[in-house]
């Protein structure tokens, strides 16, 4: 089977001559559930936004389905980016709209322009948002404003957002590094259970070495712009980890804890 | 980390950034005094010139049958501010989105939206209305124009440092939605902006309230242009009349503006 997500030989060079990806090659087949782990720094964070191209690789490409999301403009652009999800580690909601307004954001990518810059959005759309806060189970939250919600339940609306766009792709970066432990077992079960629901191919960054085995198909290390370990989550022993993080395992920072 | 040693001394700044605050106050004061000889300030003339006053004064007796006279006038200057607010806003908002690096095209046009809103800045609204009313014929239409420019200009600059100071998360998952640059606008920076805007464009009116009733006195219509006329024919009665109704308005506005502006946010 081909690749659902394929990165050849991709670099970020960022202004300023910071080298954050160093030659990635990788490929994800549909419905994997991919964590990258790796310190602050090792590059994670620009390597799944070059899957949306919100940062552009100065050499490679990054393709979907063998079309290059690197070499879109324009429209073309904005039409992949609608098929693939993300959530942020800071939410990134607009936090004086309601939540309903947020999640319907997420159709924004496939609603007429101009009925989107109106808010006159149909009825199907404005019933799958509701829809898609029932299946992160915030369904009574709705018509609440963003900011009035916590943490927990702002990362569920994120989530909601990704999921209105009817997306093949899910991207999360650090979701729950901005929350406690037992919220973060949860929105990641939650996470892990709509991506199977949805067949979702998934990457998710986290620092977590409990987590990431617990949640993982498939580990993915990366250590100063480039991938140093791929493999199951039983193959992610200590010292793959110690090899990754390029120091010993430092349980009160590297570690979450149960929920 | 190391300890730090106990004898440490805190480096003094530079002699060079001590000589540099000295010499701003040294010209400052250089120029006060400059500019209090050339313009020939005179204290005792402020003084001698009270006898002047308090005979100016006493005349100034409201002659309250000029009422009639005055309201409709007074009712243009407020229709010339509230035009010209609602104008200069629409038209200045995608003015301010182009000059704010953050929701702009490109980088020249960003330069060139900077350069306009600057231009447009540097001309007073009072000239603006003298060049206007001879061209356009002497009239409110003139007032309004004027305005708009002077609307336009000052809340592209007030809202261009709000739209810049927004938080960029929302922006970016909306670029991740796949949205363009017009629906990232409104959904995602118009939701942060809009009390602080409504903040703003109501402050413009007051001022705009304000600024009509000057400019009425280079022909841009309103209340400014009867003042002038009653000034011209010594009609004493009827300035103090309408300074003291225009006290009111602007009082008043300037009140519900400041209540408007407290339920925001």
């Amino acid at each position: 089977m081909s690749a659902h997500i394929s990165f050849h030989d991709v670099e970020v060079t960022y202004p300023g001559g910071l080298k954050a990806l160093k030659g990635v090659t990788l490929d994800v087949s549909r419905g994997e559930f991919v964590v990258i782990v790796g310190l602050s720094g090792a590059g994670k964070s620009t390597l799944i936004r070059t899957v949306n191209n919100l940062v552009v690789p100065s050499r490679g490409d990054v393709r979907i389905e063998g079309a290059s999301v690197t070499q879109a403009k324009g429209a073309d652009l904005r039409r992949m980016r609608s098929d693939i999800g993300m959530i942020f580690q800071t939410f990134n909601l607009v936090r004086r709209s309601s939540v309903l307004r947020n999640v319907l954001a997420g159709r924004l990518g496939d609603v007429h322009p101009l009925r989107g810059l109106l808010g006159l959005f149909p009825k199907a759309d404005v019933a799958y948002a509701h829809d898609c806060l029932r299946r992160v189970g915030i369904p009574e939250k709705a018509f609440v404003r963003a900011d009035a919600l916590s943490g927990g339940q702002q990362q569920r609306v994120g989530i909601a957002r990704a999921l209105a766009q009817k997306p093949s792709i899910m991207l999360a970066d650090e979701p729950v590094a901005s929350l406690d432990p037992p919220t973060s077992h949860a929105v990641l079960r939650d996470l892990k259970r709509i991506a199977r629901e949805e067949g979702l191919t998934t990457l998710v960054n986290l620092h977590f070495i409990d987590m990431a085995r617990e949640y993982a198909d498939r580990i993915i290390g990366m250590r100063d712009g480039l991938i140093v370990f791929d493999g199951t989550a039983d193959e992610a022993t200590d010292q793959a980890f110690e090899d990754i993080y390029g120091r010993p395992i430092d349980e009160s920072k590297d570690l979450r804890g149960d929920s | 980390m190391a300890i730090p040693d106990p004898n440490t001394v805190p480096l003094r700044p530079g002699f060079a950034s001590r000589m540099l605050n000295w010499s701003t106050w040294v010209v400052l004061v250089g120029l006060f005094v400059v500019s209090l000889q050339q313009t020939g300030f005179d204290v005792e003339a402020l003084t001698s010139g009270s006898q002047d006053f308090v005979r100016f004064f006493r005349r100034l007796v409201p002659d309250w049958t000029a009422l009639p006279q005055i309201w409709r006038p007074l009712l243009e200057t407020l229709q010339i501010a509230y035009l010209a607010t609602l104008m200069g806003t629409l038209l200045g908002l995608p003015l301010i989105f182009l000059a704010s690096y953050n929701t702009t095209v490109n980088t020249p046009v960003m330069w060139v939206a900077r350069s306009i809103l600057t231009v447009l800045r540097s001309i007073p609204d009072l000239l603006y209305a003298a060049i206007l009313a001879p061209i356009l014929a002497p009239g409110p239409l003139p007032g309004v124009v004027a305005l708009t420019i002077f609307t336009m200009a000052v809340l592209a600059k007030l809202a261009s440092e709000t739209v810049e100071s927004i938080d960029p998360g929302p922006l970016e998952a909306l670029r991740a939605v796949g949205a363009g640059r017009n629906r990232v606008i409104v959904y995602g920076v118009l939701p942060q902006i809009a009390a602080t805007m409504t903040s703003f464009v109501l402050y413009i009116f007051e001022i705009n309230v304000r600024a009509s009733v000057v400019i009425g006195y280079v022909g841009a219509g309103g209340v400014g242009f009867l003042l002038l006329r009653y000034l011209n024919f010594f009609d004493w009665g009827g300035v103090a009349a309408l300074i003291v109704v225009i006290f009111a308005v602007v009082l008043l506005i300037d009140l519900l503006s400041v209540w408007a502006r407290s339920r925001l946010i």
